[in-house]
């Protein structure tokens, strides 16, 4: 809609002369494509999943009645700890393992080694999604797996002991360590090779050794990238939905087919005929990944939009 | 490992404890680390080349036989009389198309975010980088209401289309014009009467080919993987796309689900052969691509 207005309002500007127009209403046309699809799968999903949210299935009114419907559900509240207990773990193994890693990448070895190591952390990256569940349901199957007795060593000697329902929360984050572990070292290797070599060279000469570089310089100069990282990574992990979809069906049904909050969604919709409740679900996942991006949008300049 | 700076550490302190420690943790680290990452992958290009027997019982890293790898495949493609072919080909349909719309869309509006000037253009800068950032699996569910609502549920739009919607593809190009790009060349072209859409297809398309190669690359991968949209709006299986065909074929796997799976050729080498076959094209893509990958993650960080 205001496109269409504002396209009316530039018209005069044209006046002004040939060169000072920059194409203003053949930008309007080089957009059209892409605005279409992003309000018929950006903007008009989100506003009708609030829609659906605030009614009942005759389109009538109900307020915050859908939401209180969902969160008073008995599956509500596990599937968000269960989510909350895996994204504490996965924060901080991914913030801790990538910033050490590639720290260690960027200083301790030649470069050409470097970028091996690199290369083969990203690798597993390839098999994002299904695939990476299904290599691990066989790395963790003790009849099969090349590590068997690592399992055997942890007391799980049987598939079913590993797929015990307190155990997903660890094999979730393996499992998303092995797939985007990789991308995020060669980001942070990226961001600490853009840090100046005077920089570095000046804090050995202050007798810094590469641990004290790495902690007193280094990683506070790139703490913006680590920040970047947590809030991505924070958003996807709310969204976990293939991953214990997958592992709830290997497990034959003993791990709880709504783990995850995207999970109860779906059997909202899916299996009950609930679109309203489904969508009341949805939006308190959209209201974390709206505000973790208007976080990201706001406060960090790597998005800064132009001035010029 | 030389390195620099531990040596000058060492140089004062030679052959001090804190030294040898510290060595001692890089190796351990960088070592677990390589065989968590490293292992699986072996392990899964190993696991067709025997029989599902031999890989309970045989060494992990053994290789079986080539004979082997194609009864597998044999058993593969008796499976829903090559079900598999036809996922494949689905995804191919899916991912390509959505590609080319992707494409279509995306090169031509980050151009005009980066040079043109109009009304609303901040505002769609905004949202699309919000979507961006947003989780793409956040959409999933209301993007299946919607076309639920619209009667489009089934059909390949209900996959191409949302696919298609690429808001970070329009960021990589927004970024790529905004600082390759000087806009004095496109003024004096204009001045020199120059139309917009020459402009475009003579002055910027030709510059653009690094980064429709990223675009291309993110979009493909990012739509091949795709599971969630897929196995909400596609019911039949000859519609599948090969991730939720993956699905399928690990609910008939016998040691997965013993009571569906029985009678059924499909064992673990079958399920290791159609991983393999199924990540077969993003792998290729991995491997010949890397440098773009690199500057692509790294978009933010050059835009200076």
């Amino acid at each position: 809609m205001t496109l269409l207005e504002s396209r009316r309002v530039t018209a005069p500007a044209r006046r002004r002369g040939v060169s000072r127009r920059r194409g203003g209403r053949a930008g309007y046309l080089f957009v059209a494509g892409y605005a279409v699809l992003l309000l018929a799968f950006g903007v008009f999903p989100t506003v009708y999943a609030f829609y659906l949210s605030l009614t009942n299935d005759r389109g009538q009114f109900t307020g915050v009645n859908q939401f209180v419907k969902v969160i008073q559900d008995y599956r509500f509240v596990p599937a968000f700890t269960d989510m909350l207990l895996y994204l504490v773990m996965w924060l901080v193994l991914l913030v801790v393992l990538t910033v050490l890693v590639a720290v260690v990448l960027r200083g301790r070895m030649r470069p050409g080694l470097s970028a091996l190591f690199r290369f083969l952390f990203y690798l597993p990256g390839a098999l994002a999604g299904v695939a990476s569940v299904l290599v691990w349901l066989f790395m963790l199957d003790p009849d099969v797996s090349p590590v068997s007795w690592l399992l055997d060593s942890l007391g799980l000697n049987s598939f079913a002991a590993v797929l015990a329902p307190g155990n997903l929360p660890v094999i979730l984050v393996l499992i998303a360590f092995w797939t985007g572990a990789g991308g995020w070292i060669v980001v942070m290797y990226g961001a600490l090779n853009n840090i100046p070599d005077e920089v570095l060279e000046a804090a050995k000469m202050d007798g810094a050794g590469p641990w004290k570089t790495a902690w007193h310089i280094q990683i506070p100069m790139i703490r913006t990238w680590i920040a970047y990282m947590a809030i991505l990574a924070f958003a996807a992990g709310t969204q976990l939905f293939v991953e214990p979809q997958l592992l709830q069906t290997a497990s034959l049904g003993r791990v709880s087919p709504t783990w995850s909050p995207n999970q109860l969604a779906y059997v909202f919709a899916f299996q009950q005929g609930d679109f309203n409740g489904a969508a009341a679900v949805s939006v308190f996942l959209l209201a974390i990944g709206l505000i973790a991006a208007g976080l990201l949008v706001r406060r960090s300049d790597m998005f800064k939009v132009d001035e010029t | 490992m030389t390195d620099t700076a531990l040596r000058s550490a060492s140089a004062r302190r030679p052959g001090t404890p804190g030294r040898v420690l510290s060595t001692l943790i890089v190796v351990v680290l960088l070592g677990v680390l390589l065989v968590f990452f490293v292992l699986p992958v072996i392990w899964l290009l190993l696991a067709p080349s025997k029989t599902a027997a031999q890989i309970v019982n045989d060494s992990p890293l053994s290789f079986g036989s080539f004979s082997q790898i194609g009864k597998a495949w044999d058993h593969l493609t008796a499976f829903q009389n090559d079900a598999l072919l036809t996922w494949l080909k689905n995804s191919a349909i899916y991912s390509g198309a959505s590609l080319l719309l992707t494409l279509a869309t995306s090169v031509p509006a980050g151009y005009a975010l980066a040079l043109t000037r109009f009304r609303g253009r901040k505002t769609l800068l905004m949202i699309t980088l919000v979507t961006m950032i947003m989780p793409s699996a956040t959409l999933v569910l209301p993007i299946f209401l919607e076309l639920n609502e619209f009667h489009l549920i089934g059909t390949v739009w209900s996959i191409i289309l949302p696919f298609s919607f690429y808001p970070f593809g329009v960021y990589l190009v927004y970024i790529y014009f905004a600082t390759n790009l000087p806009r004095d060349i496109l003024a004096a072209a204009r001045i020199d009467g120059c139309s917009e859409w020459k402009l475009f297809t003579h002055i910027a398309l030709p510059l653009a080919r690094p980064v429709i190669a990223l675009v291309a690359f993110f979009g493909f991968v990012g739509n091949w993987n795709n599971f969630f949209l897929p196995y909400l709006v596609l019911p039949n299986s000859n519609e599948f796309p090969i991730q939720v065909g993956l699905n399928q074929l690990l609910s008939s796997t016998p040691s997965f689900n013993p009571v569906a799976g029985a009678g059924l050729n499909i064992t673990i080498p079958e399920l290791a052969l159609a991983i393999i076959i199924a990540i077969l094209p993003v792998l290729v893509l991995f491997l010949f691509s890397q440098r773009a990958l690199v500057s692509g993650m790294l978009a933010g960080a050059t835009k200076e």
